[in-house]
């Protein structure tokens, strides 16, 4: 039922150059849908190789660093090098693992990763051979579903990876992994919302084709923010990598790992974040329209030329993981779930409701201008609110604590026996619980 | 149907591939056997026996799943409200506002009952 | 109380057990950055009990002070703390000279200081890029190592070591700064002021690292005094002590004072971020006291920098204790001697052993997921614990 809905594109007729809608697909040859699974299964593997290397360029340069520049020129080859290493190292099942389980989880992990990607749409309508193809492998009434589908079943391989190795930092890496990208997918989920408003579609190519006036980076700026986020969150990289990342739990879900099979999960990895991020550019970028200024010149988005547009977008985006992961430290457990669950859905459900309003409003005939109006005067009361909220309960938190820290040396000037510079050196207190073999906290001391 | 069939078709090379990996994972590198090697890692000291699984997971984790379920239904139902919005008007406004209003009862509840601490 | 199991690192292993647990951290983490153990009791996410347990980095220095002459003591005494080597120096060659009622030139007094304070930047720097690192930020480390590199650059040329330096000599430095180098020393200051901002505004302002480290790890400054903590750890929580400024050995009774450049960096929070914060404004307040060192090396008149030694030095029967505010904290050398070329006994008081005691104070109550936060704040070098 819900299908039928969906799949009730505006009918527009098909023709090289053009955006391309639903209608355009499920045409091809099936020479033409082999080339494109393999181009895209090829594309995928070489994105991968090649944000390795860039990772490590990149990151390089910011940290004064010249990165891998050995294998290869500038050392392009270093990731091949590495891949080709791993397989050589032998693979390790350790003792005690559930062992069909621990081997199938990698692939489980790897799968829905290269799935994801075929609904992103890399440019229009082209010809191939004489025959009119748009630049995508597969369109769905429910293409962005189908991301977030997949990217569910990609938890499978790491939660049963890290079930199955048998060891506490698996078990709770992997518990911890899963736990993590389904609180950052529902907070996903809901700012793609805003954008099926807009775009009245679900369908990548439909929601490219309706970004042609403006981009809904732009529109639905908050909805672009909240995903940023979740992308991040969603696929465990800095600020948010603690199943690989913290200390405690070494490395997480794939601790027992090794050879290919530790292979498969970075490249699953990799992968997630190239999908991401095409995702972003395909919601919110522009997909594959060239950008603003260039957009103008004749032709543009017209042809091969929108692959270019698209790449480049892509390696922004990606740049973007690589910026976040050399400039920001790693949240903690807690912090991380706090921000996905009490920040960033409620975030989310008040701007769908903010948008829909908009919205309505236009609809009904009422200008934009007057919409906009309405929400400076809301918004304006609301800050000068917030303001006065934070300025009345800050000062008196000030008190509080200045009352506290007052407290607090009265307390430590009694228990330290007055000054403790006295005599010029610092005199530890004469009589204190841990010399008499009972071990207190700082607090107890403070009290006593 | 069509429209899955090039979707089938990339879920055969991926799966190709995933097998292709296993099996090469398996056949490329060396097998030397070292008892200690086998164990499960516990930063080098003697692991503890450890049940496939590690026996029982920590019921929060149970909690967070739940919550996902109940939030994730709620994305699939905002979806079709998404797509045909400007045909429904004011009317699929306040119909979806009864129901967002609906789960924010919930979401709070959870919050007050201490669902979504982590500590 | 339930049986108890001991399982090695994981902050996770507690979410599994309800009852009391027992948990490793080390002897082999990254997080105790060297052999560093622990052995902590979990009440369910929460740290009830912490043992430091040490030792396996012991290399018996004190025993072996004992059976080597005072030139060779030097070598032993600046590896137990190997990021502030010539720190650890001045403290035996202080004693010995002591003991002996040496006069130093004061060319050698002022280059002792100056030196002392570049190695204060370089250990300081060494803590404020491994911090973050340990937070996740892997940058700031990057950013400290070229600090470093251009710090230690001007060191390597006056003592040729880049980390035990082995300048030091009874009676003042194993022999002249270079030519023209105290312009380079200037220069490398100058650069490593001026590029400091790039650390400070990358870690400082950063809203995840203040979340996890504010109010995180919280030592009082009571703890302090009991367990003889010392130190930007020390000084965080509110302990006014700097014996550079307190018991001012070397040049520093003429730096130290108001309208002088020295002065003590001290936070009253006591908390992770306080001890991150002092680390880096003692970093400053080092780069002015060298400047000011700098500016006194080249007024002072050319003269020796060293004392004539007989070639068998002995001390006086007697004993002293010597004690020098070293990067991390107090290092202190008790000295008896019976009147041979080496001593009787020789104490060593290193910084890092009593600011690690208190670990046992300062974790329980914590969650295990702070305990990186907090470990990594002591800023300790094991092998200065082991000795």
């Amino acid at each position: 039922m819900t299908t039928s809905l969906l799949a009730a594109p505006p009918a527009t007729p098909l023709a090289a150059g053009e955006a391309p809608t639903l209608e355009a697909f499920g045409l091809d040859p099936w020479w033409l849908i082999l080339a494109k699974a393999v181009l895209i299964f090829v594309f995928l593997m070489l994105m991968v190789l090649f944000e390795i290397w860039f990772e490590r360029r990149f990151m390089a340069r910011m940290q004064n660093r010249l990165g891998p520049n050995r294998v290869g020129p500038l050392g392009l080859l270093q990731p091949i090098a590495d891949g080709l290493k791993l397989p050589l190292k032998e693979d390790l099942v350790p003792r005690g693992v559930d062992r069909p389980v621990f081997i199938l989880a990698p692939a489980l992990a790897t799968m829905p990763a290269f799935l994801a990607f075929a609904i992103i749409p890399f440019g229009p309508t082209v010809s191939v051979f004489g025959h009119q193809t748009p630049l995508q492998l597969a369109d769905l009434p429910v293409a962005v579903l189908f991301v977030l589908a997949m990217s569910s079943l990609g938890v499978y391989g790491i939660v049963l990876g890290g079930w199955a190795s048998a060891s506490p930092y698996s078990l709770l890496g992997g518990l911890r992994s899963s736990a993590q990208v389904i609180s950052y997918e529902i907070g996903m989920g809901l700012s793609f919302v805003a954008v099926f408003l807009f775009a009245g579609s679900l369908s990548t190519s439909e929601i490219v084709a309706s970004q042609e006036r403006i981009w809904y980076a732009v529109v639905l700026f908050p909805s672009f923010v909240i995903y940023a986020i979740t992308m991040v969150g969603e696929v465990n990289r800095i600020p948010f990598d603690l199943p690989e990342g913290e200390g405690e739990l070494v490395g997480g879900f794939h601790t027992e790992y090794s050879s290919l099979k530790f292979g498969m999960f970075m490249l699953a990895e990799y992968v997630n974040m190239t999908t991401v991020s095409a995702l972003a550019v395909t919601l919110f970028l522009g997909g594959w329209r060239a950008p603003w200024p260039i957009s103008l010149v004749d032709g543009a988005n017209a042809g091969w030329w929108p692959v270019l547009w698209f790449m480049i977008k892509l390696l922004l985006t990606i740049s973007f993981f690589i910026w976040l992961r050399a400039t920001l430290p790693r949240v903690r457990y807690d912090q991380l779930m706090k921000l996905g669950w009490k920040v960033l859905i409620p975030g989310a459900l008040a701007w769908i409701m903010v948008v829909a309003t908009i919205r309505v409003l236009r609809n009904e005939g009422i200008s934009t201008q007057q919409v906009f109006f309405a929400v400076a005067i809301v918004l304006g009361i609301y800050i000068v609110a917030s303001y006065l909220w934070d300025a009345v309960r800050g000062n008196r938190r000030d008190a509080e604590e200045q009352e506290a820290t007052a407290a607090e040396r009265a307390g430590a000037g009694d228990s330290t026996g007055g000054d403790p510079m006295a005599g010029g050196y610092p005199v530890p207190p004469l009589d204190a619980p841990h010399y008499h073999g009972r071990n207190s906290t700082s607090k107890e001391v403070n009290r006593a | 149907m069509n429209l899955y069939v090039p979707i089938a078709v990339l879920a055969l090379i991926a799966f190709g591939f995933a097998m292709f990996s296993l099996v090469a994972s398996t056949l490329a590198g060396p097998k030397r056997f070292n008892r200690a090697k086998s164990e499960a890692y516990e930063c080098g000291i003697e692991p503890t026996p450890q049940p496939v699984g590690g026996g029982r997971f920590p019921v929060k984790y149970y909690l967070t799943a739940m919550l996902f379920i109940v939030f994730d239904i709620e994305i699939i139902f905002l979806y079709p409200w998404a797509v045909t919005f400007d045909a429904l008007g004011i009317f699929g406004l306040v119909e979806m506002v009864l129901f967002i209003v609906a789960v924010l009862v919930a979401y709070l509840y959870v919050w007050r009952r201490g669902g979504l601490e982590w500590e | 109380m339930g049986t108890e199991r001991t399982v090695a690192v994981g902050i996770g292993a507690e979410e599994l057990a309800t009852a009391d647990m027992t948990l490793n951290i080390g002897p082999q983490h990254p997080s105790t950055h060297g052999v560093l153990r622990l052995r902590l009791t979990l009440d369910g996410e929460r740290i009830s009990r912490a043992e430091p347990i040490i030792g396996y980095m012991h290399r018996g220095a004190e025993k072996l002070f004992e059976v080597r002459d005072y030139r060779q003591i030097i070598v032993l005494a600046n590896r137990h703390d190997w990021l502030s080597a010539f720190s650890s120096e001045l403290g035996v060659v202080v004693a010995v000279e002591r003991m002996l009622g040496m006069e130093i030139p004061e060319r050698a007094v002022w280059a002792r200081t100056l030196l002392a304070e570049l190695n204060r930047v370089l250990n300081h720097l060494m803590f404020l890029g491994s911090y973050p690192l340990e937070i996740g930020a892997i940058t700031p480390v990057f950013y400290a190592f070229r600090e470093r590199e251009t710090l230690q650059r001007v060191m390597e040329e006056a003592s040729g070591g880049r980390m035990h330096y082995m300048f030091n000599r009874v009676g003042g430095l194993k022999e002249d700064l270079p030519a023209g180098w105290l312009d380079r020393a200037r220069a490398a200051v100058r650069e490593v002021r001026s590029r400091m901002s790039d650390i400070e505004w990358i870690i400082r302002g950063n809203e995840i690292f203040r979340a996890r480290t504010r109010g995180v790890g919280v030592l009082s400054p009571e703890a302090v005094l009991q367990y003889g903590v010392s130190g930007p750890v020390a000084r965080a929580a509110g302990v006014d002590f700097d014996l550079r400024r307190d018991e001012p050995y070397l040049a520093y009774g003429e730096l130290f004072g108001p309208g002088r450049p020295g002065r003590v960096v001290r936070r009253t929070e006591g908390d992770c971020y306080a001890r991150f914060e002092c680390l880096l404004d003692q970093v400053y307040v080092s780069l002015d006291l060298a400047d000011a060192c700098l500016d006194r090396l080249a007024d002072l008149p050319p003269g020796p920098i060293n004392v004539r030694l007989p070639k068998v030095l002995k001390a006086p029967e007697g004993h002293t204790y010597a004690w020098t505010e070293n990067p991390l904290g107090i290092n202190g050398y008790f000295l008896v001697s019976r009147g041979e070329k080496t001593p009787y006994r020789m104490k060593l008081r290193s910084a890092s052993y009593n600011n690690i005691q208190v670990l046992s104070e300062l974790l329980p109550g914590n969650l295990v997921a702070d305990m990186i936060a907090i470990l990594g704040s002591m800023f300790f070098v094991v092998g200065d614990i082991d000795k």
